[in-house]
């Protein structure tokens, strides 16, 4: 007796990963993604921008530093992850380092499904995780001075929750 | 090894990156924070809340009982604050 052969057509998922200075058209992304494809049903966009206050203290700038290799890498790390354990059609991150003003984008997730459900969920997976593990550090310039922001308790407990036991 | 230090921790060592030798003796991450920390007052301040640096060991992250042995590069960093 043979095994059966399944049939069904096996969706690729893309994994685009880049960090760069230039800004990013969320719709030009949007399009690369999808292209000419029919088989994706859901694409779920998450952008973060540079806010201009925290606690109520006006932010002037932002400047994004990274760790140029190990960066790439545990977004892929990531990425694969969200691809294991989702059924995804496509993964586009792209993270900006440089100088930024409020109201600049920083940080761009794109995750398409079949279903939106995955994808919802792979997005919010996947921004959790890029807080609490990607290899980025925020300085603040507002009108006391400069400073590194610190990390939030908040943000680790966000990715805690994607743990499996 | 070459070692990097990112954000605060670069500023407070004064450099970005360098090539150490640390004696045999220092086995762990934990060990090569605290040899760093004898070498001068600008790493004694920077490694000054061990407990709060963040290290990678060829890109990956690792806890402070990791061993270095065979590392090629090792990275200190705060807590990360991208996204």
């Amino acid at each position: 007796m043979t095994a059966p052969v399944s049939t069904a057509p096996v969706s690729p998922c893309p994994v685009t990963i880049r960090i760069q200075q230039d800004d990013f058209d969320i719709a030009r992304e949007i399009a690369i993604l999808t292209g000419s494809r029919t088989d994706i049903g859901a694409v779920v966009s998450f952008s973060g921008i540079c806010r201009g206050d925290e606690d109520s203290a006006k932010i002037a700038a932002l400047t994004l530093e990274h760790y140029p290799g190990m960066a790439e890498e545990e977004i892929k790390r990531h990425a694969d992850e969200a691809t294991s354990r989702w059924p995804l059609n496509g993964v586009t991150i792209i993270h900006r380092v440089g100088r930024f003003m409020p109201g600049q984008n920083i940080v761009l997730v794109l995750t398409a499904s079949q279903h939106r459900q995955a994808a919802f969920q792979a997005a919010e997976f996947l921004m959790d995780y890029l807080k609490t593990s990607a290899p980025f550090w925020k300085k603040e310039e507002n009108a006391t001075g400069t400073g590194w922001v610190e990390a939030h308790a908040r943000d680790d407990e966000a990715a805690a929750r994607w743990t499996r036991s | 090894m070459k070692v990097k230090y990112f954000a605060w921790v670069r500023e407070r060592v004064g450099k970005a990156e360098e090539t150490i030798e640390p004696p045999a003796t220092v086995r762990t991450v934990e060990e090569l924070i605290a040899w760093l920390s004898g070498q001068s007052e600008a790493y004694a301040y920077a490694f000054e809340k061990p407990k709060v640096i963040r290290t990678a060991i060829d890109h990956a992250h690792v806890k402070s009982d990791a061993a270095i042995a065979g590392a090629r590069e090792i990275a200190f960093f705060p807590p990360m604050t991208g996204g």
